[in-house]
C-alpha cells in the first residue's frame, strides 16, 4: 500500500545521523522532527534564524516572536540559538548543514530540482530553496510521487522553471525510495506492498531497479 | 553618547517620498516594522520600491501598502501568503523581482559592509541567474549578485536605546540586523526605549551606528500567522 505523508517522514526519520544539523522544508519534511529515532542527537534549523527548533507550543504558550520557515509558532530545545538571516545562510551556504530535506513539483532523471514556480498561474516564490539546493552535499526530496492529475513527479525532464541542478541525491514517496544515478532513477526500496509495475507506472523518467532491491521496513 | 532617538514614527519616517527604495526588516509577519508600515499608509507615498523577504498577508504587514498600490515594485523571496499580491502581480500592475533568501539576506549584508558585490551559487543554471555574470570556483559555478542600494531601511528590535543599540527577540531578528545601515538611512522601531547605558554593551546585536533614528512603536499588534499547537 502506498504511504501517507506522515509514514514517507517515518522513512526519512531513518536518514538521521548522530550529530546531524539537519533543515527541513515546508510540508512532508517538516513531519520529520516527529520520528527522530532515539539515542541520537539532531539540531533542526530553520532558516528564518534558529537552531535547535523543537515542537509546537502548547496552546496559551504561542509566542509572536517564535515561528519557523512556514511561519508556524515554535519552541525551542536547550542549547537552541537565534541569529539573523545572513547568518543562517551562511550556515547553508558554507555546508554547515549535514541533510536537507525539501519538497519538489518536479525531479528529472539528472537529479535537478523544480519546486517554486508554475508560469503565469502560480507565484509563490523560492524562498530558501534555491540557496539550500546550490549548496547542500546530502539533499533528500520528499514528496508525493504523483501529481493531484495523476502524473508523474518523476521526470525525463523538468517542464517547469528549475530551483537547482544536478543537487537531488534521493528521494523518498508514497511508492518507495531512489537514488539518482547516471542512468536516471534507481529504486532502491518500495513501500510495503506495492508493486514494482505500479511503480513503473508512476515513474515517467528512466526507472532502474537495484539488484538490492528491498522493501521498506519501519520498526 | 550621540542620541538618535526622535519623538514618534512620523519624525522617523521624514524623508520618505514617492518613488523611493525601501528595505523592510521582517519573516513572514514575524518582527515587521509594523508602526513604520501603518505610517507609510497614513502618509501615502507611492510607487515605492520595497525590498522585504515577504510581502505580508492581506491585511497586515505590507500587504496593507498592497491594497493602497502604493508599492510599485517588489523585491522578495516568497509571497505565497498574500491574494492581492498575486493578484497584481499576474495582473502586471506589480512589478516582482523573486530573489533567493539567502541571496536577499546577503545583498542587504553586502549593502552594510561596502561590498559591491558578490558570488554565491544560489540561482545557478535557473532564471535567476539569467543576465547576471557568472563564474566558476573550485570546479562550481557561482552568480554575481550586487549589494542593493536603498533609501531607507526600516527595521524592527526588540529593545532600544537613545544611542540606537539594538536588540532582538527570538526570529523576530531575522532580516532586521543585515538591513541595518545597508540603506542611506535607517530607522529603527523598538518595543522598548531605554537610555543610553540601561543596556549592557555585551549583549548588543546591532551597534547604534547602524541607526539613524530611533523610536518607541505606539503599539504592536504582532499578529501570529500560523498559529500551530499541540495539546497536553
Amino acid at each position: 500500500m502506498a504511504l501517507d505523508k506522515d509514514t514517507i517522514a517515518k522513512r526519512i526519520a531513518q536518514e538521521l545521523k548522530n550529530g546531524f544539523y539537519v533543515n527541513l522544508g515546508i510540508g512532508i519534511p517538516t513531519l520529520v522532527a516527529n520520528h527522530v529515532p532515539p539515542g541520537i542527537a539532531i539540531e533542526f534549523q530553520s532558516e528564518n534564524g534558529v537552531m535547535g527548533m523543537g515542537q509546537f507550543p502548547f496552546e496559551g504558550e504561542e509566542d509572536a516572536d517564535l515561528i519557523n520557515a512556514g511561519k508556524q509558532t515554535i519552541t525551542t530545545m536547550p542549547g537552541a540559538s537565534f541569529f539573523d538571516s545572513a547568518v543562517s545562510f551562511s550556515m547553508i551556504r558554507g555546508k554547515h548543514i549535514d541533510l536537507t530535506v525539501l519538497g519538489a513539483m518536479e525531479v528529472p532523471e539528472n537529479g535537478n530540482i523544480a519546486n517554486w514556480k508554475i508560469p503565469g498561474k502560480m507565484v509563490k516564490g523560492m524562498g530558501g530553496a534555491m540557496d539550500l539546493v546550490a549548496s547542500a552535499e546530502n539533499i533528500i526530496v520528499a514528496m508525493m510521487q504523483v501529481n493531484k492529475r495523476g502524473e508523474s513527479k518523476l521526470l525525463k525532464r523538468c517542464s517547469l522553471p528549475l530551483t537547482g541542478i544536478k543537487c537531488v541525491k534521493k528521494i523518498v514517496t508514497e511508492l518507495g525510495v531512489y537514488e539518482i544515478i547516471p542512468e536516471g532513477f534507481l529504486l532502491v526500496e518500495y513501500a510495503p506492498g506495492v508493486s514494482i509495475k505500479t511503480i513503473k507506472n508512476a515513474t515517467e523518467g528512466t526507472l532502474i531497479v537495484s539488484d538490492n532491491l528491498k522493501e521498506m521496513s519501519f520498526s | 553618547m550621540i542620541n538618535k532617538e526622535v519623538r514618534n514614527v512620523a519624525a522617523a519616517l521624514e524623508g520618505v517620498e514617492d518613488g523611493m527604495t525601501l528595505m523592510l526588516g521582517g519573516f513572514g509577519l514575524c518582527g515587521i516594522p509594523e508602526n513604520s508600515i501603518g505610517a507609510l499608509v497614513e502618509i501615502g507615498v507611492k510607487n515605492l520600491t520595497c525590498i522585504s523577504n515577504n510581502a505580508g498577508v492581506d491585511d497586515f504587514g505590507l500587504g496593507l501598502l498592497l491594497q493602497k498600490k502604493q508599492i510599485k515594485k517588489m523585491i522578495a523571496s516568497y509571497v505565497g501568503e498574500n491574494a492581492e499580491f498575486e493578484r497584481q502581480m499576474l495582473s502586471g500592475e506589480l512589478e516582482v523581482e523573486l530573489t533567493p533568501q539567502g541571496t536577499l539576506a546577503e545583498r542587504c549584508r553586502a549593502a552594510q559592509a561596502g561590498i559591491p558585490a558578490f558570488y554565491t551559487p544560489a540561482g545557478c543554471g535557473t532564471e535567476v541567474a539569467e543576465g547576471k555574470e557568472t563564474r566558476e570556483f573550485k570546479g562550481k559555478m557561482h552568480v554575481l549578485e550586487t549589494a542593493y542600494e536603498a533609501d531607507f531601511s526600516i527595521v524592527k528590535a526588540w529593545k532600544g536605546d537613545e544611542a540606537g543599540n539594538l536588540i532582538f527577540k527570538g526570529t523576530a531578528r531575522n532580516f532586521n540586523p543585515a538591513m541595518c545601515g545597508a540603506g542611506k538611512i535607517t530607522i529603527a522601531e523598538v518595543e522598548e526605549l531605554v537610555p543610553a547605558g540601561s543596556l549592557d554593551p555585551n549583549q548588543i546585536h546591532i551597534p547604534g551606528i547602524f541607526v539613524n533614528r530611533i523610536f518607541q512603536g505606539a503599539k504592536f499588534e504582532k499578529r501570529i500567522e500560523q498559529r500551530t499547537v499541540r495539546s497536553k
